[in-house]
C-alpha cells in the first residue's frame, strides 16, 4: 500500500476523464464529510451519496401509518430517533408526540422488550426500518418475543435490501463509475453480494471501511480502476466473501423477500424483506404500504440519492431545521450533510 | 423507604424528609436558619445563573445528578470569570423513589459543594405522581472581581483556543448505561474553581470561556463564533480523546465534536499565552489532557487527521447513534 500522504496528492492531481462514485452507506457519507474527504479530490472526481440511510427512504404512507398507530389506544410506537423528525404526508411522529400521542424513543430494539414486559396491557409498535445489517436484529427480536411468550410487541417493517436498489440506479442513466460498497451491510451479505452487480454493469465495487484513510484508500482504487469491473474487499478485518451466515439464516427464518416502496423512487421488486406468513400475527400491518407523497411535490430525493443532482439542484432544498425530503432529516442523509457542510463556523 | 405524595405535602412527612435527607447534609449559618429566604453578604458585581437536571440515570459511572447538579451550575458561573458563593436546589422527586438513593445523591451534591467551595443556602422539595424520577433544579450566585472580563463576544482573530481534557466522556458514560454496555468509560462531570482560580492568579488575560456540555464543542465553537463574528481554525489531531470514548463513538457512529462534557471548557486568549495557560490547566485537578487545539480567525474549518478540511456546525437534534 502507498503512503496515504502519496495517494492524498494522486487524487488532489488527477487529471483524467471525469469518475463519479457513489457510496450507499449512510455511514460512509458521514464519515466522507467528517474527514473533509471531497475537499482534497481534484474536481475531477466526484463523490455522489446513494440511498443508503434507512431513513431517507422510507415512504410518506409508512410514517402516515406509524402517526395512526402512535395515536391509538393503549399503543406506543417505539422508534430509532431519526425517524421522528421525518414528515408523513401530514406530520412526523415528533409532531404526534406534542399532540399526546405516544411515542418512545430507544437506542436498541431489544430495548423494546423490557418496555413491553414492564407493563403488558399496552402494544408495543416497533418501527423496524433498516437494511441488511438491522435485519438480524430484528430477527433476534422475534425469536426473543417467541422465547418469552411476549403477545404485545408487533413489527411495522420497512426493511429493505442494498443489491435491488443499487440494481436500479445502475439501470437507469447515471454518470456512475464505480461503487464504495456499504461496509455493515457486507459484513452481513459479504462482499459475494455484489458480485452479480459488478458482472452485469460492468462495474468495480470497492468494499471500504469507515476511517478516513480506509475511504481515501477506497477512493484511489476505484480511480486506479477508471471504472473496470470487480468486487474488490477493502475491509477484510469485517467482511468474508460470504459474509455473516448464521445472521442470514436467522433472518431468513423470520422474513422472506418482497417488493418494497422507496422514497422518490417507487417500488422496486424484491427489494425488501417482510415477516414470513407463519410470523404474521408479530406484523402491525406493514404490507402495502407503497404510496408516497415525496412523488409529484417537487422533492428531487430519487434524483439526489440516485447521484443525478447535486443537493442544492433540489428545488425543495433548504435547511435541517425545515427538513423538506427525508435526505436533510436524517445525519446520515446527503442533504444533511452537504447543509451542514457549508453551514458549519468552526 | 419509598417516597410517598405525603412527603411534598408540606406537613409533618415533609419536615422529616428534609430533616432526614438535607438539613445535615447541606447545613451552613444560612440554611440552618430555615427562614423562607436566605440574607447573605455580597459583591459590587455578581453573577446569577439557573439550570435544570433531568438526567437518566441518575447515578452513573463518575457521578450522579448531584454532583452534576452543582458542577453545572458552578461551571457556568465561573466561565465569565466569577467565583461560586452561593447555590440553591429544589428537588422534584417522582413518588416511589427510594429514600437511600435520595441520600447518596444529597451526600454527592453536598460534597461537590464543598469541594467547589460553595454554600447550599436555599432549598426546596416537592413530590409528584411518577416512577421513582428525580429532577433538580439550581440557582448559583458567583462574584466577579473588579477587573475581570470574560465573555463570549470577545474573541478576536489570533487568539488560541485551549481545551481542558478529552471530548465525550460524560456523554459516552450516560449512554453506555442507559444502553446497558460495559466499559470502563467514567463522566467527566466536576467542578472547575481551582482551574479557572489557577488561571487568572497567573494573570492570564482570558477573552472568552465556555464549559463544553450539551452540544459538545462543535456547539460551543459555533455559540462563539456568532457572539465575536470570529471563525475557528481547529486541528482535529490535537483534540484530546480518550482511546475508549473513541471506539464507543465510533461504534456507535457519533461525533465527538458533539458530544457533551460536565467538567470540562474552552479557553479563547492571546496566543502568546495559550502554552502557559495549557500548562497550568494541566497542572491543576481535571486538567490533565488540556491541548491548545486551534486559532480563532476570519475564515473556519476544521483540518482533519487525514488532511482534509471540513465545516462543524452546532449540534442538530439530538446526536443519536446511526442505524444502519
Amino acid at each position: 500500500m502507498r503512503d496515504l500522504r502519496e495517494i492524498a496528492k494522486e487524487l488532489a492531481r488527477y487529471d483524467g476523464e471525469p469518475l463519479t462514485f457513489m457510496e450507499v452507506c449512510g455511514t460512509h457519507t458521514a464519515s466522507i464529510s467528517k474527514n473533509g474527504i471531497a475537499d482534497m479530490l481534484s474536481p475531477k472526481i466526484r463523490l455522489v451519496s446513494g440511498p443508503g440511510c434507512p431513513v431517507c427512504v422510507t415512504v410518506s404512507s409508512y410514517i402516515d401509518r406509524l402517526v395512526a398507530l402512535s395515536m391509538r389506544e393503549n399503543t406506543c410506537v417505539v422508534t430509532f430517533g431519526d425517524m421522528l423528525r421525518v414528515r408523513g404526508s401530514e406530520k412526523s411522529l415528533r409532531e404526534a408526540s406534542a399532540e399526546g400521542a405516544n411515542v418512545r424513543m430507544v437506542y436498541s430494539p431489544v430495548e423494546v422488550i423490557k418496555l413491553a414486559e414492564d407493563d403488558p396491557r399496552t402494544e408495543y409498535v416497533f418501527a423496524a426500518v433498516g437494511f441488511e445489517t438491522t435485519a438480524p436484529v430484528y430477527a433476534i427480536l422475534v425469536e426473543e418475543m417467541i422465547a418469552r411468550s411476549i403477545s404485545n410487541i408487533k413489527l411495522l417493517t420497512a426493511l429493505k435490501t442494498m443489491p435491488a436498489v443499487i440494481d436500479r440506479i445502475c439501470s437507469e442513466p447515471n454518470a456512475i463509475s464505480g461503487f464504495i460498497a456499504p461496509g455493515h451491510v457486507s459484513v452481513i451479505t459479504g462482499s459475494g453480494a455484489f458480485e452479480p452487480l459488478s458482472d452485469k454493469y460492468g462495474l468495480p465495487f470497492v468494499v471500504a471501511g469507515f476511517e478516513g484513510e480506509e475511504l481515501l484508500a477506497a477512493v484511489y482504487a476505484l480511480v486506479r480502476l477508471k471504472g473496470r469491473a470487480g468486487v474488490y474487499n477493502f475491509y477484510p478485518r469485517a467482511v468474508s466473501r460470504e459474509g455473516n451466515l448464521k445472521a442470514q439464516e436467522k433472518v431468513a427464518r423470520y422474513f422472506e423477500p418482497c417488493d418494497a416502496a422507496w422514497r422518490g423512487m417507487g417500488v422496486i421488486p424484491m427489494s425488501g424483506i417482510r415477516l414470513r406468513p407463519e410470523y404474521a400475527a408479530f406484523d402491525a400491518g406493514s404490507g402495502g404500504l407503497l404510496s408516497d407523497a415525496a412523488i409529484g411535490n417537487g422533492c428531487s430525493c430519487h434524483e439526489v440519492i440516485a447521484g443525478r443532482i447535486s443537493p442544492v439542484e433540489c428545488p425543495l432544498y433548504g435547511s435541517p431545521d425545515d427538513p423538506q425530503g427525508a435526505c436533510m432529516v436524517s445525519s446520515e442523509g446527503s442533504c444533511f450533510n452537504y447543509f451542514e457542510n457549508k453551514r458549519g463556523r468552526a | 423507604m419509598k417516597i410517598t405524595l405525603a412527603h411534598g405535602s408540606g406537613g409533618m412527612a415533609t419536615a422529616e424528609l428534609i430533616d432526614k435527607v438535607f438539613a445535615e447534609r447541606f447545613s451552613n449559618p444560612a440554611l440552618d436558619m430555615t427562614e423562607d429566604c436566605a440574607v447573605v453578604d455580597g459583591s459590587k458585581k455578581i453573577a446569577v445563573t439557573t439550570d435544570s437536571f433531568v438526567v437518566t440515570p441518575l447515578e452513573y459511572k463518575g457521578g450522579d445528578i448531584g454532583r452534576l447538579c452543582i458542577c453545572g451550575t458552578v461551571n457556568d458561573l465561573l466561565m465569565r470569570g466569577a467565583f461560586p458563593k452561593y447555590i440553591t436546589c429544589g428537588f422534584i422527586i417522582e413518588e416511589g423513589m427510594d429514600t437511600e438513593q435520595l441520600e447518596r445523591i444529597a451526600s454527592s451534591a453536598a460534597d461537590t459543594a464543598k469541594e467547589a467551595g460553595v454554600a447550599i443556602i436555599a432549598g426546596d422539595t416537592k413530590v409528584i405522581e411518577g416512577k421513582g424520577g428525580l429532577y433538580i433544579n439550581t440557582a448559583g450566585v458567583g462574584f466577579v472581581p473588579e477587573n475581570v472580563n470574560i465573555s463570549a463576544a470577545l474573541c478576536r482573530p489570533g487568539d488560541a483556543v485551549v481545551l481542558s481534557g478529552n471530548l465525550g466522556d460524560h456523554h459516552a458514560a450516560i449512554l453506555s448505561h442507559r444502553m446497558g454496555i460495559e466499559n470502563d468509560i467514567e463522566s467527566d462531570n466536576a467542578p472547575l474553581v481551582g482551574m479557572v482560580s489557577a488561571m487568572l492568579d497567573a494573570g492570564l488575560d482570558i477573552h472568552a470561556m465556555r464549559d463544553v456540555t450539551r452540544g459538545g464543542l462543535g456547539t460551543v465553537l459555533n455559540e462563539l463564533a456568532s457572539a465575536s463574528n470570529c471563525g475557528f481554525e481547529i486541528y482535529e489531531d490535537s483534540i484530546p480523546v480518550s482511546s475508549g470514548t473513541a471506539s464507543f463513538a465510533a461504534i456507535l457512529g457519533l461525533d465527538t465534536m458533539h458530544m457533551g462534557n460536565e467538567g470540562r471548557l474552552v479557553a479563547v486568549l492571546p496566543k502568546e499565552q495559550a502554552e502557559r495557560a495549557c500548562s497550568i490547566m494541566r497542572g491543576c485537578k481535571y486538567g490533565e489532557n488540556a491541548a491548545i487545539i486551534g486559532t480563532a480567525c476570519e475564515k473556519s474549518g476544521v483540518s482533519t487527521r487525514i488532511g482534509g478540511r471540513r465545516n462543524v456546525s452546532a449540534l442538530m437534534g439530538e446526536g443519536l447513534p446511526r442505524i444502519c
